[in-house]
């Protein structure tokens, strides 16, 4: 027999949990980037699992489209930091704060 | 590899208690690369760790994928996961020469640290506490397809995605060919734009800049 | 019957054009379209009463719902039209006079700066007016109310450069508020009461029987009612803006300051009556207005030298006969005197204004004289104006005063009495005033060698800015040297055209209502509005009709004599002419003492103090605090992408917190 899919959801919650995390504690504009797809990653798991605790191939079909959409994201996301880059040396986001008050 | 394995473990009816643990064993194993590799991913200074400790967790979330008969999956995990968005993420890392040591303990706002790692913690223990909750899994008979039964993984995967799933399908494909025109876009070098110039700087910090730059910015 | 709406759009429509047109639409060709627009709403208005006409005198009244307007509750208010024998004689003779007196502005307005402007008012207060004597309820009539009291604002201060003619469209507004105010009680009691603004809620049970309405609730609707029509009427004790209000251009003072608007609040009482005859104190006290003010403001008349001033207490003094007749019971009397009172009286005001424009806005009779020679047109006239207002027979004056007395010798021999007197004395201030305008020494030559050389006091001397600035066409402007050489000049053709209509109305016009040969028209007509349930039906005996008139007649032709007598050859009687009477009882200066006195004391006190220290604090606090919040609030606006996601990061927290909750309950 095969883990009990709490299992699975509880490790999906605490992979979603550092990827928030992260994405809050990391200046580095990469790293963000990085930790949203370690987010993306955790959906893709609870997806997967209740794909199989419901018996229906949804939710396998969702991830394919999650991973679309991430791959399309991951794209345009480092064209927009390519864009940035070239303008500037740094890489963190704190540096880009015009919209200070 | 894994999942023949313990497919032919679960064959044989006297070796189930075996495929019991190796389920587990496979499952334990994923758990640990990818909490590593994602403890890797927010800790580690240099971006250039970060993204191979990402690979490792996109690594374990394969497994784990495996381990839920979800192998297709599993497979395209790897192949764009690792094979093409880590990739380019280091290629953007070195192309760039952003691979220096990032302080992360330097933090421009005090709050931000520990309100955000308390954040995570109450998200985690709100996600939790949420699933608990299972009333809303009506129980109502699969829609797209069983996952279960007769049939491989992927010719049942690929009869729900050129089935029902087919107007999503195809506009991935649209939303696939925008993101290529916009990354053309942005990428361009616009004529007479400066390259990474002081200037540029200036103005991204919110100090006085020349006007006519400001177009390329966010 | 769907011309009725032409009659509100066809002025809404010269309005608008004008106010968007702007200074692009030119000297004459806006004031013909206002006047094009004020026939059209005019034949229309006639097309209506032609198939009101074609009708059952019981189905001549027509209810026609624009569109709701306010929804609230049980209440809906509409814009809607009524349309009755009541509302269609009010707006026949407003657009009728209205379209006269537009077409008179454009000889008499040519080369003002504000040419265009002048006209939107004008069109403006047409589309007001209709409003106010057309709409279906009380609500959307006062709404009318003020539009005709704004365009009334706009036009006396038309000339706003002079400081005079500001403060007196300012008078005029402050003195409407107070009737506003009570006209707004007025509809908070009805509201209260019936629970509608509508006439056909309101009043048509009361005028059919079918309700009935205690006497001092009838009497506080009435009273109130009566405030507001009190202050646009220019009755006692609100009448001190109309003489004033002659800083307007002259046509403004014949449309709006003798013929229609002040006519307004005789419009809203004869509206009211269904409420006014539950509440014979209401019933008094109008008639007691009206006799004072038609004795008071002929008074007044007898000595002022301004040649509108002595027509605007004229008027006063009218509309005081109409509110003695509505008070008296006789609404038909008050109405047939509202109608001739516009032809006559629009006829005096812009004969007055051909003469004022002879003589380069000459303003003072005492510098007037001689014009018969010079005025061919405007001289007969402003004659048969004269005769007319003076109540000489056969002209308009005469019968509708004489039934108005009629009316009152019912209700009361001294309200009578007072109709009387006043009577004797229109005839002796308008033959004073025709005396010295027309007969006696062409002072106007040396009076301008005067003006030229030493500027003149008062506001003819501003006027040649507001006015004169672009005369052309023998118009010369007063105080240069073209002046004195320059013999006063007849009007042109639009300016004549209809003062001779007007004189042909004013001679004829009584036939609308004659006594006799079954010629009572606007009796007729009128009937079905003014049931006996409204107005107890009274009748006066035949000889006795005989000796009041009689009566009455001898008053007139006492005071005509008299005052062409007196003023022959004088030019200035001070006997005749007392301080008290010129400066109108005092009543002005009693009022701007009383103001200036301990009620300025107490605006000072509540300027620098309450106002400095209570309201300013309570609005600079706000001010500060909402600064203060501000300042304390822009440091959460950091800049850094990561403090915003965080934000958003703890709000969803929140959110999954809530959801969480009830999910696990």
């Amino acid at each position: 027999m095969s883990v009990p899919s709490a299992w699975y959801l509880v490790l999906a919650a605490v992979l979603f949990g550092m990827g928030a995390t992260g994405l809050l504690i990391r200046r580095n504009v990469l790293i963000m980037f990085m930790c949203i797809e370690l987010m993306l990653n955790a959906v893709n798991l609870t997806f997967v699992t209740f794909a199989r605790l419901l018996n229906d191939i949804g939710g396998q079909v969702d991830v394919l489209f999650v991973l679309v959409v991430a791959a399309a994201e991951v794209v345009v996301g480092l064209a927009i930091i390519v864009a940035l880059f070239r303008r500037r040396a740094a890489a963190t986001a704190d540096d880009i704060h015009i919209l200070k008050g | 590899m894994l999942a023949t394995l313990s497919a032919a473990m679960l064959a044989d009816t006297s070796g189930q208690a075996l495929a019991h643990a190796s389920a587990w064993a496979v499952f334990a194993v994923g758990a640990a690369m990818i909490l590593t590799g994602a403890a890797g991913v927010i800790l580690l200074r240099n971006p250039v760790h970060s993204a191979l400790m990402l690979v490792v967790t996109l690594f374990g979330v394969a497994l784990e994928f495996i381990d839920e008969s979800a192998d297709f999956l599993a497979a395209v995990q790897i192949i764009v996961y690792a094979g093409a968005v880590v990739i380019l993420f280091l290629f953007v890392i070195m192309f760039l020469g952003v691979d220096r040591k990032e302080a992360i303990a330097a933090e421009p706002t005090k709050l931000q640290k520990p309100l955000a790692a308390l954040m995570g913690l109450v998200v985690l223990v709100e996600i939790l506490a949420l699933s608990r909750v299972d009333h809303w899994a009506s129980g109502a008979p699969a829609q797209s397809g069983v996952l279960n039964g007769p049939g491989d993984n992927v010719q049942k995967l690929g009869q729900a995605v050129y089935t029902g799933y087919l107007l999503p399908f195809e506009m991935t494909a649209a939303l696939l060919v925008i993101a290529v025109v916009a990354t053309v876009v942005l990428s361009k070098r616009s004529a007479g734009s400066p390259e990474r110039s002081s200037q540029g700087d200036a103005e991204l910090s919110g100090r006085a800049g020349d006007p006519e730059d400001s177009e390329v910015s966010l | 019957m769907n011309a009725a709406y032409l009659i509100v759009a066809l002025p809404l429509a010269g309005a608008l054009i004008l106010l968007f047109g702007g200074r692009r639409i030119t000297d004459p060709v806006s004031g013909w379209l206002a006047t094009a627009m004020a026939a059209g709403s005019f034949v229309a208005t006639v097309v209506v009463w032609a198939t009101l006409l074609g009708r059952p005198s019981s189905s001549r009244s027509v209810d026609k719902t624009i569109f709701t307007w306010m929804p609230v509750g049980t209440l809906h208010v509409s814009f809607g039209l009524t349309l009755d024998p009541l509302s269609i004689l009010w707006s026949l003779f407003v657009t009728g006079v209205g379209t006269l007196i537009t077409m008179y502005s454009i000889g008499y307005m040519r080369g003002d700066p504000s040419f265009s402007r002048f006209f939107f008012y004008l069109n403006a207060f047409i589309f007001s007016m209709v409003i106010l004597v057309l709409a279906d309820n009380y609500l959307f009539s006062f709404l009318g109310w003020e539009g005709v009291g704004f365009c009334s604002y706009g036009l006396v201060g038309f000339w706003f450069d002079r400081d005079s003619a500001a403060v007196a469209a300012k008078k005029a507004f402050v003195t409407n508020r107070v009737g506003d105010f009570g006209f707004m009680v007025a509809l908070y009691l009805m509201f209260a009461h019936f629970g509608s603004f509508n006439y056909s809620v309101v009043l048509a049970p009361l005028a059919a029987g079918h309700a009935t309405i205690a006497t001092s609730t009838a009497t506080f609707i009435a009273v109130m009612l009566v405030l507001g029509a009190v202050a646009k009427s220019a009755q006692i004790p609100l009448y001190m803006w109309l003489p004033d209000a002659m800083e307007g251009p002259t046509p403004v003072s014949a449309l709006i300051h003798a013929a229609t608007m002040v006519t307004a609040g005789v419009y809203l009482i004869a509206r009211t009556a269904p409420i006014i005859h539950f509440s014979p104190d209401a019933q008094w006290i109008i008639a007691s207005i009206g006799a004072g003010t038609c004795f008071l403001a002929a008074t007044i008349a007898c000595v002022q030298d301004d040649i509108k001033r002595v027509l605007a207490y004229s008027t006063i003094s009218q509309i005081g006969y109409m509110f003695l007749a509505e008070g008296s019971g006789d609404y038909q009397a008050g109405i047939y005197h509202t109608v001739m009172h516009a032809f006559f009286k629009a006829l005096l005001f812009l004969a007055a204004g051909a003469v004022i424009h002879a003589l380069h806005d000459e303003q003072n009779m005492k510098r007037m004289g001689n014009l018969r020679k010079y005025l061919p047109i405007t001289f007969p006239a402003f004659i048969v104006g004269f005769l007319a207002l003076a109540a000489i027979p056969p002209f308009d004056g005469f019968w509708s005063k004489d039934e108005v007395l009629a009316a009152a010798w019912h209700k009361s021999p001294v309200l009578w009495a007072f109709g009387v007197a006043a009577a004797g004395l229109t005839a002796y201030y308008m033959s004073r005033q025709v005396r010295l305008v027309f007969w006696g020494k062409s002072r106007w030559e040396t009076a301008a060698a005067d003006h030229g050389a030493a500027g003149d006091t008062g506001h003819s001397a501003a006027g040649d800015t507001g006015h004169s600035v672009a005369g052309d066409t023998g118009h010369g402007s007063v105080g240069e040297s073209g002046h004195g050489s320059g013999a006063p000049h007849e009007a042109p053709w639009t300016m004549t055209v209809p003062l001779v209509i007007l004189a042909v109305a004013s001679t004829f016009g009584w036939l609308l209502n004659a006594d006799f040969g079954g010629l009572d028209f606007i009796n007729k007509w009128l009937a079905p509005i003014f049931p006996s349930t409204v107005a107890t039906p009274f009748t006066v005996s035949t000889d006795t009709k005989w000796v009041l008139g009689i009566v009455a007649t001898a008053f007139s032709l006492t005071g005509l004599a008299l005052g062409m007598g007196l003023w022959r050859k004088a030019v200035s009687r001070p006997a005749l002419e007392p301080a008290f009477l010129a400066h109108a009882w005092y009543i002005d200066e009693g009022i701007a003492a009383a103001v200036s006195g301990p009620l300025a004391r107490m605006a000072t006190r509540f300027s620098f103090v309450v106002d400095a220290t209570w309201v300013d604090g309570l609005v600079n606090g706000v001010a500060r605090s909402a600064a203060g919040a501000g300042r304390q609030l822009r440091r959460v606006q950091t800049g850094y992408v990561r403090n915003y996601a965080l934000a958003i990061g703890i709000g969803t927290v929140i959110v999954l917190f809530y959801v969480s909750v009830r999910a696990g309950s």
